[in-house]
C-alpha cells in the first residue's frame, strides 16, 4: 500500500526509471512527495527507500542536507520571506517582520490553524525585483508592506 | 605496485623513491615526516575534509591536500615552511571553535589524536570567544554513545563501518555547521555492534558503553591477549587496572587482525567478573555442591581415580577449544600416561586430519605450505569459500576477505547453500540444496556428478549499503554449476575456506579440487572456538598423538614413550559421543572435563551419571559441572599466559592480563593432579611446556622470537598420512554468531545486553 | 522593455510572449541554429564556440570552447550535457527570464551541444525553488520531442539527443558542478575531489559537460550568426554580450544584456537611474561571493573579467548589488556570512567552522559587543578560510568579508565607539 495518491505513485514510479540510475530519482522524488503530504513522514521515507533500494538511512542523509525538504509539518501556505542582499537593501527583512507580526507568527514559525507558516530563506533568484517572497513555490516581488498584506489576504481568502 | 615503477620526489629537500601511485601523505610516513590529519587513514577512501594535512607543493598556487595528492616525478614538497605550519594552527584552532574543552572528564582525554594535534600543532590559546554548540549525548546501543559537540567530522566511522564491515549503518546528516552522523534506525543502531565506529574516532565523540567514565587510560596496564572466543585468533589489547579488564580494542592495531575487532573481542571479556563466576572448588556432598579447599578438592580427585584405577575402571577425559595449547597437551599426556586411557577427544568442529591426511597424499606440498594464514585473504588473487558464514562466525576473515576485494581485486567465489552476505563481494555465487555441498565440490573437481545449482547475483553495484538479502532462494537448477567451475578454474593460488558442512570424504574431494587448480592452493578449515584447531593439533582425539601421528603408530608412540618415559596404551580409544553412550550405560568409572560442557552436545540421563566419577574444571557451573562430583574453578584464556592455535593454524602466544583470586589454570590443575596421582609433570610453566610442544609436535616448531615479538607463526602439522578414524557426525559447529559463543558467551553481559536489545541481522535468522 | 543601451541575444526574446511556444520559437529564428549544427562536424561546432571567445555565465568564466574540448572524443562509456540551473547566487536572477521567455533557446543550446561532445542525454538541473520554470521547460520539451528536436534521430538525422529536467532542493554549494552532479545521482551535495575533472569522469563517472543557463542560450545566437559576429559585440578575449542582473540601490533594478566591458558608471547612472536613497558606497560586481568595490572602484570599471580582476574582484555571475552610504556595511558583511554559514556543506573544516566562528563574531560585533581585537581576528579568520577548501564556497564567503574589513575598517572602529549600530541609528528608517 503506498502512501501516496496513485497520480503521484505513477509519478513516481516514472521518475524511479527515468534515470541511467535508480538513486537520481531520489530528490525529485522526495520533493513531490512532500508537496503532495505536506512534510516527509516517517511512512513516505520508508516508501521512496523501498522503490529505490536504498536505506532509510542513505535517504535520511540526502533529506537532511536540502534546505526545502523536511520531516516536520508546515503551514499550507508556507511563505518564505528572502533576506539576502539585494532584497536586505530594500527592506528585506522589514518585510520579513511586518509578515510575521500579520501573520501572528512573531513567537513560532506555523499559525495554530496550520494555514500559513513562515520562514527566512536565503536568495530567491528575485533580485532585482526585491524584496520579494515565495509563497510554497508562487513568487511575489516588488513588495512593500501595503502589497505584501494584499498577498497574504489573497490566500487568506483562498484558505 | 611494481618496483620499477618508481617515482623520485623531494620532501623538505629529502630526495626519495616510492612506488607510483603512493598518496604524498604515506610517502610522507614512508621518511617520518608527519604530515598531521584526522580525516585520513590508510586503506579507507579519501576525504580530503579536515584539511590539516595541507602542504606546499612546487608550482601548484595553493596548498595541497597530501591526502589526495598522488606522487608525482619531480615533485617538490615543503610540510616544514610558516605557511604550512600557519595553515595548522588555523585548522586546528578551527576544530577546536566548536569542540567542548571537557577533556579531563572524557574517556579520551590521554589517548585523543586531536588533544595530540593540538599539543603539537595548535596554538595553545583559543580566539574563538563565542557560544559553543550544546548537544546531549546520545546513546545509540548497549555499547556505543555519540557525543555529538566533540565530533569533528572526520567521517573514519562512516566509512570504517561501510567500505570497512560493509555495514553502513553510519551516515551523515544535516549541513554546514549542523552537519552530525547519524545512526541507521533513526535514534539508535541496529547494527553488528563490532565498534570499529569507537575506535578509529580520533576524539571522544563516539564512546564505549563497556568502557566509558570508568577510568583514565594511563591508569590501565594494557595487555596483548588472543581473543577467547571465536577461532580467528584475533589480539584484543585489554585495559587492566587492578587486575581487573576495564575494556578490550585493538587501537594499536597489534596482531594479526590489525586494528580490526568484532563485539566479542572487544566487549566479551566482561564474563570474566559475572557474578556466576566461580570463585572456590566444590564437592558433591550429600548430594548438593558445597564448597571445598583445593587442597580437598585435589586430594579427593585422586583418590578417587586411584581407587578406580585398582578396580580397572574406565577412564573418559574431554578436553577444551579454548584451553591454551599447552593446557591441552598435557592434558592429553595426563590421559594417557597416568590415567592410561585413550579415551579423549574435544568438540570437533573441523576436520582437520581429514584434511591433513587428504593433503598429505597430494603433491601439493610444494615450497610453501598449503594452509593460509588469515593476513593472505588480503592480498590473495581469488579466495573459494565452501559453506561456512564468516561474516557472522569468523569476522576477522570475512574482514580480510572484504579487504581483498576492496584493495586487491580479490575474486570470491561462493558455494553456499544460502545467501550470504559475502556475496556482496563475490565475483561468482551458486546455491545449491542444503547439503549439496559436497556434491557440488565433487562436481568441481571433476569427479562428475550433476548437482542443482542457481548462480546468484553477485556484487555491490545494484545493492551498495543495502544489505538486505533477497527474498528465500528460487530452486536450484541443473547445469548452474558449469559457468562457475569454468571461471574457477581461470584462476591461481587460491585460497580455499571450508565451513563443517564439508567433512569425510568431501575434504578429500576439495583437495582433488585444489590439486586441480594453478598455483599453489591454501586452505583455512573454520573450526569454532579460540583453541579448536590446537586442540586438534595436541592430540585431544582417541586414536590420535600430538601432531596427528596414530596411537597405533609404534614409532610415534615410542617416541613419547621415551620422552615421558612411561608405557602409552596403543588401542583407539572411544570418542565423545561413545564416552557419553559409555557413560548412560555405566561403563565409564570416570570422566574428566576441562573447560568443556559435553552433555549440552551429547546429554545423559542423570540417574546413569551419578554412577560415575565426574570431575569438571570450568569458569561456570555449565550443564556438564551441574551433575559433578568435584568442579573445580578454572582460570579464563585472559588470566593466563602461553600460546593458541587459530582456525587457519596460526599459533599465537598469549599473556595474562587479570587475575582470579578463587581460580587455578588448567595447567596448575592438571600439574597437580599429575602429581598426586604420582607423575612430576614439573612446574607448570607454559614456557617449559611449550618448548616441548616445538620439539615433539609435528609442525609446531616455530619461532619463539616471532611469537614474542606479537605475531603469529604457522603450524603445519603435514608430513604423512593421518589414519583417523573419520567420524563426520562428530563435526558439529555451534555455527555462533557475533552474539553468542558456545557456552561462554552466555556469561557476557555485554554480548547479552546487545542480543537482547536488538533484531536479528539480515541472514542470521536460522 | 529593451534599455536603448542594451545589445539583445540571449534577451532578444524576452518581450515576446509566443517565443515560449514552438511555433514562436521557430518564428523567430528557432531551431536554425540546430539545423546548421546537424550538418557541421562536430570539432567545428566547438571550433566556433572557441572564436565566439564565450564565457562561462554562471560565475566561473570558464572558456566553454575549451571546456567542451576537455571531452574525449572516443568514450567507451555515455557522455552527458548538464545545464546547471541552479542560480542561486546572491544578487543574480538572470538565468530565469531564458528559461521563463525562451526556453528552447536552452534546449537548443543543449542539443547543439550533445552534437559537438558526442552526447547523447542531458539534464537540466533547476533549482527547487524554481518549480514554476521546470513546468515551463517540460512543457518545452515535450514540444520539441514532438517536432524531433529532441530524442531519436533529430530532425531525421542520425544523432539522438534525450533531455530533461531535474529539480533541486534548496542547496546553494549545488551550483558548484562537482556538488550538482553529487545531486543529481541523489547525493548530498558534497563537491568531490579534483583530479578527475568532470571532462573525463562527471554525471555517473561519465565524461560530463556543465555549463550555466545563459552559456548555453548563448550557443545558438553564436552558431547560427557565427563566433566572429559574437565576438565582436563585447572585448575581444571576453565576447560577446552577458545578462547583468542591476540590484540593490538604484533606481530602475533590472535584468540588462550587455556588451563585455560596458562602464559601470553607466550601468548605475544611465540604465539603473542612479543611486537611490543617498550616494554610493560600495558595489558588489558579480554576486555575493565576489570581493566588494569602492565607489571609486566601482565608477572607474568596466564590466569585463579583465577589468574587474584588475581590481581583485570578479565579474562572477553578472549580479550587480549597489549599496548606499546609509548602509551598515558589518551588517552587510553579518548578512553574507550568514548565508554562507548556511550554505557551507559542512565537508571541509575551514569552511564549516569559519563561516560559522565569522557570523558570530560579526553578529555580536554589530550588536554592540565587539572589541578591537575582533578586526584582526575576523580577518585572519578569513584569511584562513582563503584557498583551504575543497571548492570554491570557503573562498566565496571569505573574500568579500576580507573586502569589507579593508576597505571600510573605519566602519568597524566606528562600531566600537558607538554602540550599538552607529549606522542604524543615523539612518534609522523614517
Amino acid at each position: 500500500m503506498s502512501v501516496f495518491s496513485p497520480t503521484l505513485d505513477a509519478k513516481l514510479t516514472r521518475l524511479a526509471e527515468a534515470y541511467p540510475q535508480r538513486r537520481s530519482a531520489l530528490v525529485p522524488m522526495l520533493l513531490y512527495a512532500q508537496d503532495e503530504l505536506g512534510w516527509l513522514t516517517p511512512e513516505a521515507i520508508r516508501e521512496i527507500a523501498e522503490r529505490l533500494g536504498e536505506t532509510e538511512l542513505a535517504v535520511r542523509e540526502t533529506i537532511s542536507y536540502y534546505s526545502m525538504l523536511r520531516t516536520h509539518p508546515v503551514g499550507r501556505y508556507h511563505v518564505q520571506v528572502c533576506t539576502n542582499i539585494s532584497c536586505l537593501l530594500r527592506g528585506g527583512e522589514e518585510l520579513l517582520q511586518h509578515c510575521r507580526k500579520r501573520l501572528g507568527l512573531e513567537q513560532r514559525d506555523v499559525t495554530p490553524d496550520g494555514v500559513f507558516s513562515i520562514e527566512e530563506v536565503e536568495c530567491i533568484g528575485a533580485c532585482s525585483w526585491a524584496p520579494a517572497l515565495q509563497v510554497n513555490y508562487d513568487f511575489h516581488q516588488n513588495l512593500d508592506p501595503a502589497r505584501a498584506d494584499q498577498v497574504l489576504a489573497e490566500y487568506r481568502q483562498k484558505a | 605496485m611494481p618496483e620499477n615503477n618508481s617515482v623520485h620526489l623531494t620532501i623538505d629537500g629529502r630526495a626519495i623513491t616510492v612506488p607510483a601511485g603512493t598518496l604524498l601523505i604515506e610517502a610522507c610516513r614512508a621518511v617520518n615526516i608527519e604530515v598531521p590529519c584526522f580525516c585520513y587513514y590508510p586503506n579507507l577512501s579519501v576525504q580530503a575534509a579536515c584539511r590539516m594535512c595541507l602542504v606546499e607543493i612546487e608550482k601548484m598556487p595553493k596548498l595541497q591536500t597530501a591526502c589526495t595528492v598522488p606522487v608525482a616525478e619531480g615533485m617538490v614538497v615543503r610540510t616544514d615552511t610558516p605557511t604550512v605550519h600557519k595553515a595548522r594552527k588555523t585548522t586546528n584552532e578551527f576544530l577546536l571553535t566548536n569542540h567542548p574543552l571537557d577533556c579531563p572528564v572524557c574517556d579520551k582525554g590521554g589517548e585523543c589524536e586531536l588533544q595530540d594535534m593540538t599539543l603539537t600543532y595548535g596554538t595553545g590559546t583559543g580566539r574563538f570567544d563565542e557560544p559553543k554548540r550544546h548537544r546531549d549525548e546520545q546513546q545509540w546501543s548497549p555499547v556505543v554513545f555519540y557525543d555529538r559537540p566533540r565530533c569533528i567530522l572526520c567521517y573514519r566511522c562512516v566509512r570504517v563501518c561501510g567500505e570497512g564491515m560493509d555495514v553502513w549503518a553510519l551516515g551523515v546528516g544535516n549541513r554546514a555547521i549542523l552537519s552530525t552522523i547519524l545512526p541507521n534506525a533513526g535514534d539508535h543502531l541496529e547494527c553488528e555492534e563490532c565498534g570499529m565506529c569507537i575506535d578509529i574516532c580520533p576524539v571522544g565523540a563516539l564512546t564505549s558503553g563497556a568502557y566509558r567514565y570508568k577510568t583514565r587510560p594511563w591508569e590501565m596496564k594494557h595487555v596483548g591477549a588472543i581473543c577467547t572466543f571465536c577461532g580467528d585468533g584475533c589480539r584484543t589489547t585489554l585495559g587492566v587496572r587492578n587486575d581487573r579488564i576495564i575494556r578490550g580494542d585493538n587501537r594499536d592495531a597489534s596482531g594479526i587482525n590489525g586494528e580490526f575487532l568484532c563485539i566479542k573481542g572487544r566487549y566479551g571479556f566482561d564474563f570474566t567478573q559475572h557474578a556466576e563466576r566461580l570463585k572456590t572448588p566444590l564437592a558433591r556432598i550429600d548430594g548438593e555442591l558445597k564448597p571445598v579447599s583445593w587442597a580437598q578438592a585435589l586430594e579427593t580427585v585422586a583418590r578417587r581415580w586411584r581407587a578406580i584405577q585398582q578396580q580397572g575402571g574406565r577412564f573418559g577425559v574431554i578436553g577444551s577449544t579454548r584451553a591454551l595449547n599447552e593446557e591441552s597437551y598435557q592434558l592429553q599426556r595426563l590421559a594417557r600416561q597416568v590415567l592410561g586411557t585413550n579415551n579423549i577427544d574435544h568438540h570437533r568442529s573441523a576436520d582437520l586430519p581429514t584434511l591433513y591426511d587428504a593433503l598429505a597424499g597430494t603433491s601439493a606440498t610444494g615450497s610453501a605450505p598449503p594452509l593460509a594464514a588469515a593476513a593472505s585473504l588480503k592480498t590473495a588473487s581469488a579466495v573459494l569459500l565452501v559453506g561456512g558464514d564468516p561474516t557472522y562466525e569468523h569476522p576477522l576473515l570475512a574482514w580480510n576477505v572484504r579487504w581483498g576485494y576492496r584493495l586487491s581485486g580479490t575474486r570470491l567465489y561462493v558455494l553456499h547453500h544460502r545467501e550470504i552476505k559475502l556475496r556482496r563481494q563475490a565475483h561468482r555465487m551458486a546455491v545449491v540444496a542444503e547439503g549439496a555441498e559436497g556434491a557440488a565440490v565433487r562436481y568441481l573437481a571433476g569427479q562428475g556428478g550433476a548437482v542443482a545449482a542457481r548462480l546468484s547475483a553477485v556484487g555491490p553495484a545494484e545493492e551498495k549499503r543495502y544489505p538486505q538479502l533477497p527474498p528465500p532462494d528460487p530452486q536450484p537448477i541443473s547445469g548452474g554449476l558449469e559457468e562457475f567451475k569454468a571461471e574457477l578454474e581461470k584462476e591461481s593460488n587460491v585460497v580455499i575456506i571450508f565451513g563443517s558442512e564439508l567433512r569425510g570424504d568431501d575434504i578429500r574431494a576439495l583437495v582433488a579440487l585444489g590439486g586441480r587448480l594453478a598455483g599453489q592452493t591454501r586452505y583455512i578449515g573454520l573450526a569454532d572456538h579460540s583453541n579448536s584447531h590446537g586442540a586438534a593439533d595436541m592430540g585431544l582425539y582417541p586414536d590420535l598423538l600430538p601432531g596427528y601421528e596414530s596411537v597405533s603408530d609404534a614409532a610415534a608412540r615410542g617416541r613419547f614413550e621415551a620422552l615421558w618415559g612411561a608405557r602409552l596404551p596403543a588401542e583407539a580409544g572411544l570418542n565423545q559421543r561413545e564416552m557419553a553412550e559409555a557413560l548412560d550405560r555405566g561403563e565409564l568409572a570416570a570422566l574428566y572435563v576441562v573447560g568443556a560442557n559435553p552433555l549440552r552436545l551429547d546429554p545423559v540421563n542423570p540417574a546413569n551419571l551419578r554412577r560415575s566419577f565426574l570431575v569438571v574444571q570450568d569458569l561456570f557451573l555449565t550443564e556438564t559441572a551441574k551433575e559433578a562430583d568435584i568442579v573445580l574453578p578454572a582460570l579464563a584464556a585472559y588470566e593466563k599466559t602461553g600460546t593458541l592455535t587459530n582456525t587457519c593454524g596460526e599459533v599465537q602466544a598469549t599473556r595474562r592480563a587479570a587475575a582470579w583470586p578463587g581460580g587455578k589454570s588448567d595447567l596448575e590443575i592438571i600439574h597437580a593432579l599429575a602429581r598426586l596421582m604420582g607423575v612430576d609433570f614439573g612446574r607448570p610453566d607454559p614456557d617449559r611446556v611449550f618448548a616441548e610442544i616445538r620439539a615433539h609436535v609435528k609442525g609446531y616448531n616455530v619461532s619463539v622470537v616471532q611469537l614474542a615479538a606479537g605475531r603469529s607463526a604457522l603450524a603445519v602439522p603435514l608430513n604423512g598420512a593421518v589414519p583417523h578414524r573419520s567420524a563426520p557426525h562428530l563435526i558439529r559447529s555451534n555455527h555462533d554468531t557475533l552474539f553468542s559463543d558456545g557456552t561462554l558467551g552466555r556469561y557476557s553481559h555485554a554480548i547479552n545486553e546487545v542480543m537482547e536489545k536488538r533484531l536479528l541481522l539480515p541472514g542470521q535468522a536460522r | 522593455m529593451a534599455h536603448p543601451l542594451e545589445i539583445r541575444v540571449v534577451s532578444k526574446r524576452f518581450d515576446d510572449p509566443s517565443a515560449a511556444t514552438l511555433k514562436g520559437y521557430l518564428a523567430s529564428d528557432g531551431y536554425k541554429a540546430l539545423e546548421k549544427a546537424l550538418k557541421m562536424k562536430p570539432e567545428a561546432i566547438i571550433e566556433e564556440v572557441k572564436t565566439s571567445a564565450l564565457r562561462g555565465r554562471g560565475g566561473a568564466g570558464f572558456p566553454t570552447g575549451l571546456k567542451w574540448s576537455f571531452i574525449p572524443r572516443q568514450s567507451p562509456k555515455p557522455k552527458y550535457v548538464v545545464c546547471n540551473a541552479d542560480e542561486s547566487e546572491p544578487g543574480t536572477c538572470k538565468d530565469r527570464l531564458i528559461m521563463q521567455f525562451d526556453p528552447f533557446s536552452l534546449l537548443e543550446g543543449m542539443a547543439i551541444a550533445g552534437i559537438a561532445i558526442g552526447a547523447e542525454r542531458g539534464f537540466i538541473y533547476v533549482r527547487g525553488e524554481y518549480r514554476y520554470l521546470i513546468d515551463i521547460l517540460d512543457r518545452a520539451i515535450a514540444e520539441a520531442y514532438d517536432a524531433g528536436y529532441l530524442g531519436k534521430k533529430l530532425r531525421g538525422t542520425n544523432f539522438h539527443f534525450d533531455l530533461m529536467t531535474h529539480t533541486g532542493a534548496g542547496a546553494y554549494e549545488c551550483g558548484e558542478e562537482s556538488a550538482l552532479l553529487e545531486s543529481l545521482e541523489g547525493k548530498r551535495g558534497i563537491p568531490r575531489i579534483k583530479p578527475p575533472f568532470p571532462a573525463t569522469s562527471g554525471l555517473y563517472g561519465c565524461p560530463t559537460v556543465i555549463n550555466n543557463v545563459e552559456t548555453l542560450a548563448s550557443v545558438p545566437h553564436i552558431i547560427l550568426n557565427g563566433g566572429e559576429w559574437f565576438l565582436k559585440l563585447g572585448l575581444p578575449k571576453a565576447g560577446g554580450v552577458k545578462l547583468t542582473c542591476l540590484s540593490g540601490h538604484v533606481h530602475n533594478p533590472g535584468v540588462y544584456e550587455l556588451p563585455l566591458g560596458f562602464p559601470m558608471r553607466r550601468l548605475i547612472e544611465e540604465i539603473g537611474g542612479g543611486v537611490q536613497g543617498g550616494a554610493l558606497k560600495a558595489v558588489v560586481p558579480g554576486g555575493s561571493s565576489t570581493p566588494l568595490l569602492n565607489a571609486e572602484e566601482a565608477l572607474g570599471v568596466n564590466l569585463d573579467f579583465d577589468s574587474v580582476a584588475k581590481l581583485g574582484s570578479f565579474l562572477g555571475s553578472g549580479g550587480v548589488v549597489v549599496v548606499n552610504d546609509r548602509t551598515c556595511m558589518v551588517k552587510f558583511a553579518k548578512r553574507i556570512i550568514h548565508f554562507y554559514r548556511h550554505e557551507s556543506c559542512g565537508w571541509c573544516v575551514p569552511c564549516r567552522e569559519g563561516t560559522n566562528w565569522l557570523e558570530l563574531t560579526l553578529t555580536r560585533f554589530h550588536l554592540g559587543g565587539g572589541r578591537s581585537e575582533d578586526i584582526d581576528v575576523m580577518f585572519d579568520v578569513a584569511q584562513s578560510i582563503l584557498g583551504r577548501t575543497l571548492c570554491a564556497l570557503g573562498d566565496a564567503a571569505a573574500m568579500p568579508t576580507i573586502s569589507i574589513i579593508q576597505k571600510w575598517r573605519q566602519e568597524f572602529e566606528d562600531h566600537l565607539a558607538g554602540r550599538p549600530c552607529p549606522y542604524e541609528r543615523e539612518f534609522a528608517h523614517a
